[in-house]
């Protein structure tokens, strides 16, 4: 069974490689951008808004809306599927060092930013989207299964799909246990059209090592890291990478550039 | 959409363990909920707690996955013959084609907070989680559906959806896509979500928790109930000549309106229903019974109730069915879908427990008593947080 889609928009975040631009030229030449910002400034958010969000909505709202530029697609149209391993950990260890000290205390802006499907609710409120948004994990095979249902999605009626996937870092004791380091976002828009590389999507038995490329060595240590594959052999005009699918299981993709 | 067969199905609540014990309840108009007693210093309020998940733990090859989530995620796979069915699609189809798609909004969460409260300090002054919960996957969203993968041996697409409120609704449209697009012959679906401090907490925060048995749509409703569950389902391609309980169609929306409020008019509701009914290829005044999600707070009843009476004719029998089992968050999804498929078998339909006194703002649609009449469609609402929504549509082939 072999899944297709086409790339009508690329988004890319990563420290010191702050949009897929960035990316093209790291992997082009070895081009680094001076003075990078520490974070994304998610420009879909109103200015208050913007500094407040959590780092893991940052990231992935400002992704989101760069791939959707960059497909000249209106973002209020896209359903979307947002990608992320474990959410905020940072929330989930405020939520967590809290609740042990003292749980009365437990602020409700926290709280409801605690959700995984918090950026996916950024996203569809500051683009006045009404369509379908959901937040799926698959562990280190978030990424892969996202990708699967982005491209169902198309196969069963969407035109266009927003893929958005995103990890940020963990603090406190959690980092121990389910360490990510710095902020990754990638968003593509997937679509049924033919105006841009063309992707075909087999699921197979395998694994698959630590992504080695150019932008894989930009996040060797977030959780979101297993998307990078894809990312590296778009940015090169490679024609094949695989991604991690769950245990034991491997997603080919099929890169055929525009 | 092709409609997709539903060859077991199941829910652990409050009410009990599997579809009998969910039946007696209903029947009996019988409330699972009970003082809170959850936790070290419980919050003055009232919960679903399902009774005897401390007590079991996981079988040793499981041990990986121990904690309460997983645990309740084990007993609701026990029962009403889900396993079976499962390992019949496996004999059949392979395990490569069997897809597990499961909804959670906080997962295992309730592991990390107590490893939160038992920290060990080591000789350089950092706090460690104590070594028996030392164990990433439990710390993690993707804790229940790897932990149903593996339990089940199903090798198909794995994932686990998280969208808060509404996410063990979104699994059967997922899985439906999964199946219709060829990715997967069978899937098995559900949620787990068990009570924590995140959302005791959390909601309470929210001043959204209420410190009586709630009432959802009741004029005096304040708040909701907390609640705990788990269920599942197997899903698969209809065949020509199915007899049985059937998913007919799905839809989803998002508000696009606020993280914790619903649109005010129930738009996104709206669109949720309207796009179930039009990819079930059924009219509004065929649903016999929609299960609400109705969870008792003040905005949410009244914007589900606007959406309610703009869309259905006043023959429908709508309830909520939270004061039974309380708001079972991630877990919603399943356990109403498995109360809205007893109505649709049994002609049996739920009134909403709790409610006594009418409120204006409801139509006729949202009844406070159950009944009994035989229907040909029954419906499923929830909606979570980031006002994403999803509504379910189930059918009977004779």
């Amino acid at each position: 069974m072999t899944l297709t889609a086409t790339i009508e928009g690329i988004g890319f975040w990563a420290p010191g490689v702050p949009s897929w631009e960035a990316a093209l030229a790291l992997v082009r030449d070895g081009t680094r951008v001076d003075n990078a910002p520490s974070r994304p400034s998610p420009q879909l958010l109103p200015p208050n808004e913007r500094r407040r969000a959590p780092d893991s909505v940052a990231v992935a709202l400002d992704v989101a809306l760069a791939a959707s530029t960059a497909a000249a697609r209106d973002p209020k149209t896209l359903p979307s599927v947002f990608a992320s391993m474990h959410g905020d950990l940072a929330i989930t260890d405020y939520m967590c060092a809290t609740l042990a000290s003292q749980p009365d205390a437990v602020s409700p802006i926290k709280f409801h930013n605690s959700v995984h499907n918090a950026a996916a609710g950024y996203w569809t409120i500051g683009a006045g989207a009404m369509v379908p948004a959901t937040s799926l994990s698959a562990y280190d095979a978030t990424f892969a299964q996202a990708l699967i249902e982005a491209c169902v999605q198309l196969a069963t009626g969407a035109e266009a799909v927003l893929l958005v996937a995103f990890d940020a870092a963990s603090t406190g004791p959690l980092a121990k246990v389910q360490p990510s380091a710095g902020l990754l976002g990638g968003a593509l828009v997937l679509s049924r059209g033919d105006r841009g590389p063309r992707l075909s999507l087999s699921l197979g038995d395998g694994t698959v090592g630590e992504p080695a490329g150019a932008l894989a060595s930009c996040a060797p240590h977030n959780a979101m890291r297993p998307m990078l594959p894809l990312f590296d052999a778009l940015a090169a005009g490679k024609p094949h990478c695989t991604l991690r699918a769950g245990p034991g299981r491997v997603l080919d993709v099929e890169i055929l550039h525009g | 959409m092709p409609p997709l067969a539903i060859r077991a199905f199941t829910a652990t609540s409050a009410l009990g363990r599997g579809l009998d014990a969910h039946r007696r309840a209903l029947r009996e108009g019988r409330s699972g909920l009970r003082r809170n007693d959850f936790g070290a210093q419980p919050l003055d309020c009232w919960i679903g707690r399902v009774d005897g998940v401390e007590d079991e733990a996981l079988p040793a090859e499981w041990s990986q996955w121990e904690c309460r989530n997983n645990r309740l995620a084990w007993i609701a796979l026990q029962q009403d013959g889900v396993l079976d069915a499962v390992r019949n699609a496996i004999a059949q189809y392979g395990a490569e084609r069997v897809a597990v798609v499961i909804g959670t909004s906080t997962s295992s969460i309730g592991a990390t907070e107590e490893a939160y409260t038992r920290l060990i300090t080591d000789a350089d002054g950092t706090p460690n989680f104590p070594a028996d919960l030392q164990r990433p996957i439990i710390h993690t969203v993707h804790s229940p559906g790897d932990f149903v993968q593996h339990a089940t041996g199903a090798r198909g697409p794995a994932v686990t959806v998280a969208t808060a409120c509404s996410s063990s609704a979104k699994v059967f449209a997922q899985a439906a896509r999964l199946i219709e697009a060829g990715l997967a012959d069978a899937a098995i679906v559900g949620g787990v979500d068990t009570l924590c401090g995140s959302v005791i907490y959390g909601f309470n925060s929210l001043q959204l928790v209420s410190k009586n048995p709630c009432k959802p749509f009741d004029a005096t409703r304040d708040g909701l109930s907390l609640g705990e569950a788990g269920g599942f389902a197997v899903v698969e391609r209809a065949q020509d000549g199915d007899v049985g309980l059937q998913l007919r169609g799905y839809g989803e929306s998002s508000d696009a309106h606020h993280m914790s409020a619903p649109h005010p008019e129930g738009l996104g509701a709206q669109f949720a229903m309207r796009d179930a009914l039009a990819r079930g290829g059924v009219d509004a005044s065929d649903v016999g019974y929609l299960n609400l999600h109705g969870t008792a707070t003040p905005a949410n009843d009244r914007a589900e109730s606007l959406a309610v009476k703009a869309m259905f004719p006043d023959t429908l029998h709508a309830s909520s069915t939270k004061a039974y089992t309380g708001h079972t968050l991630g877990a919603a999804g399943i356990v109403e879908s498995v109360i809205a498929l007893l109505a649709l078998e049994s002609g049996e339909l739920p009134g909403t427990l709790g409610a006594s006194t009418p409120d204006a703002i409801c139509g006729p649609q949202i009844r406070f008593a159950s009944t009994a009449q035989a229907i040909r469609y029954a419906m499923n609402n929830s909606f979570g947080f980031g006002g994403n929504n999803c509504s379910l549509l189930f059918g009977r082939s004779a």
